[in-house]
């Protein structure tokens, strides 16, 4: 199916970049001009991807982005499973986002735990009007009186919390001392703020930095500290993934005591500062909140990747460097350890993926965190590209992860990602739920690489087991050889319309 | 019946709007005019002199009462003043929280549906000063108020405000179809105020409808609660309002798209007139103390 086996990176590059051109003449002139800068063909030895990254996308284009709200609720509260978190604001974007994640948990939900439910304050015009500072904080007593065990709750802002001007911050002080110090955080997300989900991000880091960080710290240490203290930031345990994470650390003889936030407490999160190591997966969404432990509390951060077995070992090769050669060592053993595992995965699904090529467009950090798992198993990205990525996330893309002449687009638009597809006929998309349909009827084998279409985990040794099992399920799907239009088939003798 | 007029008093806080349009609308009224007034200011205090009291129930504070504005009856919202004259006011929230300008689009659009225009030849919007927000603009959008009257004086802030009212009217007057009436000058007695209102006018376009002369007679009958017509309906003052009423009536349709002019010729025009000295460039933004050195 794939071209590129037979293409040189010369002709792959010229066919990109003819490609590129091609999308950008339906576009009008002053839109042309805006999108080229989001489009390249990666050059090898360049220290980015040389596209433009974190702007706002052109109305009309069909981006694939959220917004802040998304990002600090969907994304990096949303998760912390023993708070309740608030949308704040009309119902809609409450219920559209409800338990949207997958973000797996262990507890009783209603309960100690509250991931998967929806609070929302449902804004009505008069709310609006008259502002709903009353009513969050009748809410709040509600929450209070419902779930007591409750630990804490945050207010994510939708829209007209900042259109309005309510003081979020005034009711969660208030209500806070009304409930012995209990841990309220207002959280600024409103949707129209930035240019995607990735402010949304930014402000839920700051967030945690001024109402669980410095509230915590007056609290009495009830936390006995160990060499080996890791937490795991950024990891939302998606199907499971920090769980397939976690055990890999632990076996390395590390102690994680917190997971952010997938499966996350507040008591997780407040403990954090006292962790010797943090060890960051999605860089974008918590990098922020890893610089400010680095410069407040002087613990180092390192990112890593457990997509893939090469990319596992060499992230647990590095984690393990910050520490003494207990840790050393238990990073061999545990590399060696999955060692028959990862070999028996790549003994039966390689042969049936070798060659086959892949493009992605996604979130976060996978645009470039799966290129090692495609690559472990024979298979190549020859298109990526980042719905909301910054510059510093094509750097490292650029630097660590894609090959010589990948087409890379940032924030893409629907009519480019079609085009693309059509063109370079990869035999995968990796993209989300919005894309998926698009795609298989175009009869292109198909993933989600959001939500793993309902499947996962695809972090660690056991993940890789799925992801690829996953891949080959998609591709290799016996349904792709009926796609075929019956027309183009050889010619059948007209009888029917005969007889 | 004649079709329904829909006409507009804006103008710069505290220049007389609520006063000069509920004298006007008594007159129109007493005219035989089936008058109602909407009050779009969170305030709630348009129709303070026809009701002989401030208006308690407002649109929004009912509402809110009530759970939402569906909830709520004309009736209950509607109270009838002086010459018969239907009153209700949007009202809205204290100041500093919540969303006036959309509880003014909630009342209208309530008002509109719920068949409040009906057997009436005259709705008046009487519209916070600033046009703040899109709300506030509400009454010049969407086909409602098909004239603006622009409340004024002499002072150089009003003429200001005049001024970027009638652009407020302009950016919605190609998609809608609402005009600007005139100015209405209402007396503060500054120099030269009927010159430069009138001269204002001729720049927007548009002309001085009326020039209301000052009377404490106004004040008067304010603390009263009650217009100049109702309390001295035979003094000087309430024929002057009459004749305003006289020509708003007979300026139907003959509304114009103004021609809003630039802050410079805005300063120009006070300079011509006297007003304002010219300006020497080189001393903008140095103090008296610096002046002093120099």
């Amino acid at each position: 199916m794939s071209m590129s086996e037979t293409q040189s990176v010369a002709e792959i590059k010229e066919r990109n970049k003819e490609l590129i051109a091609e999308v950008l003449q339906v576009y009008p002139e002053k839109t042309a001009k805006r999108r080229a800068k989001h489009l390249n063909v990666h050059e090898a030895g360049k220290s980015d991807c040389g596209v433009k990254s974190n702007l706002k996308s052109i109305p009309g284009v069909m981006t694939i982005r959220g917004c802040a709200y998304a990002g600090s609720k969907g994304v990096v509260w949303g998760p912390i499973k023993d708070m309740i978190h608030i949308s704040h604001g009309p119902v809609g974007c409450g219920q559209y986002s409800w338990a949207a994640r997958r973000n797996y948990y262990i507890g009783t939900t209603g309960i100690d735990t509250f991931v998967t439910m929806q609070f929302t304050s449902d804004f009505q015009e008069k709310d609006i009007v008259f502002g709903g500072d009353k009513k969050l904080a009748k809410i709040i007593d509600e929450i209070q009186e419902l779930f007591p065990l409750n630990n804490g709750i945050s207010i994510q802002s939708e829209c007209p919390i900042g259109l309005i001007g309510d003081d979020i911050e005034a009711v969660s002080k208030a209500k806070s001392k009304e409930y012995e110090g209990k841990t309220i955080v207002p959280v600024r997300c409103e949707g129209f703020r930035g240019v995607s989900q990735s402010l949304g991000h930014h402000v839920a880091n700051d967030a945690i930095r001024d109402w669980v960080f410095d509230k915590s710290a007056a609290k009495p240490a009830a936390f006995e500290a160990s060499p080996y203290d890791v937490a795991i930031i950024g990891d939302y345990n998606i199907g499971g993934d920090a769980w397939s994470s976690r055990i890999l650390l632990e076996e390395m003889g590390l102690r994680v005591i917190a997971q952010w936030s997938g499966d996350g407490t507040l008591a997780e999160l407040e403990n954090t500062p006292k962790a010797k190591l943090n060890v960051l997966h999605c860089y974008r969404s918590m990098n922020y909140i890893s610089r400010h432990m680095e410069e407040k509390y002087g613990i180092p951060w390192c990112e890593y990747n457990f997509f893939g077995p090469s990319k596992i070992a060499e992230s647990l090769r590095k984690i393990a460097s910050y520490f003494d050669d207990k840790i050393k060592e238990g990073a061999e053993r545990v590399i060696a350890k999955y060692q028959a595992l990862t070999d028996a995965v790549i003994a039966k699904y390689r042969p049936r993926l070798e060659g086959k090529t892949v493009m992605l467009f996604v979130g976060g950090l996978r645009p470039r965190h799966v290129i090692g798992a495609y690559e472990d198993l024979g298979m190549e990205v020859v298109g990526t590209g980042y719905e909301f990525g910054h510059n510093d996330d094509y750097q490292r893309t650029a630097q660590h992860y894609v090959k010589d002449g990948t087409l890379i687009y940032d924030d893409v638009t629907g009519y480019e990602f079609e085009k693309f597809v059509e063109r370079i006929q990869p035999d995968l998309v990796g993209s989300g739920i919005k894309e998926k349909y698009v795609f298989q009827k175009m009869g292109v084998p198909f993933r989600q690489m959001h939500s793993w279409d309902y499947s996962g985990p695809y972090h660690g040794y056991d993940g890789f087991a799925i992801f690829a099992r996953d891949m080959d399920m998609a591709i290799n799907a016996p349904v792709w050889k009926m796609a075929k239009a019956p027309w183009k088939g050889a010619a059948q003798p007209r009888l029917l319309a005969a007889e | 019946m004649s079709a329904l007029r829909q006409i507009a008093f804006y103008g710069k806080g505290g220049i007389g709007k609520s006063t000069t349009s509920q004298n006007t609308l008594a007159a129109l009224a007493e005219m035989g005019h089936r008058i109602l007034i909407v009050g779009c200011d969170p305030k709630a205090d348009s129709t303070r002199l026809i009701l002989h009291a401030k208006a308690q129930d407002t649109i929004l504070s009912l509402a809110a009462a009530a759970g939402s504005v569906e909830d709520l009856e004309i009736e209950d919202v509607m109270k009838v003043g002086y010459q018969d004259i239907r009153c209700v006011e949007s009202g809205g929230p204290e100041p500093g929280v919540g969303c006036a300008g959309r509880g003014v689009i909630t009342s209208i659009n309530f008002l509109e549906e719920n068949g409040a225009y009906e057997d009436i030849d005259y709705v008046s919007y009487d519209v916070l000063g600033d046009v703040v927000c899109g709300g506030f603009a509400m009454p010049i959008r969407e086909n409602k108020a098909q004239e603006i009257y622009i409340v004024m004086s002499g002072e150089m802030m009003a003429m200001y405000a005049a001024n970027n009212i009638s652009k407020g009217i302009l950016k919605y007057a190609v998609s809608g179809g609402v005009r600007l009436g005139g100015l209405i000058c209402n007396e503060r007695q500054t120099d030269k105020e009927l010159e430069l209102a009138e001269n204002l006018a001729k720049k927007l376009g548009t002309q001085l409808i009326y020039f209301v002369p000052r009377d404490n007679i106004v004040q008067h009958a304010e603390l009263r609660r009650m217009t100049v017509l109702e309390y001295a309906p035979e003094s000087a003052q309430a024929n002057h309002y009459r004749n305003l009423a006289t020509r708003i009536h007979n300026n139907a349709g003959k509304g114009i798209i103004p021609t809003p002019i630039t802050m410079d010729e805005l300063e120009d025009m006070l300079m011509e007139h006297g007003i304002m000295k010219a300006v020497d460039e080189s001393l903008v933004g140095r103090t008296a103390a610096q002046l002093e050195l120099a």
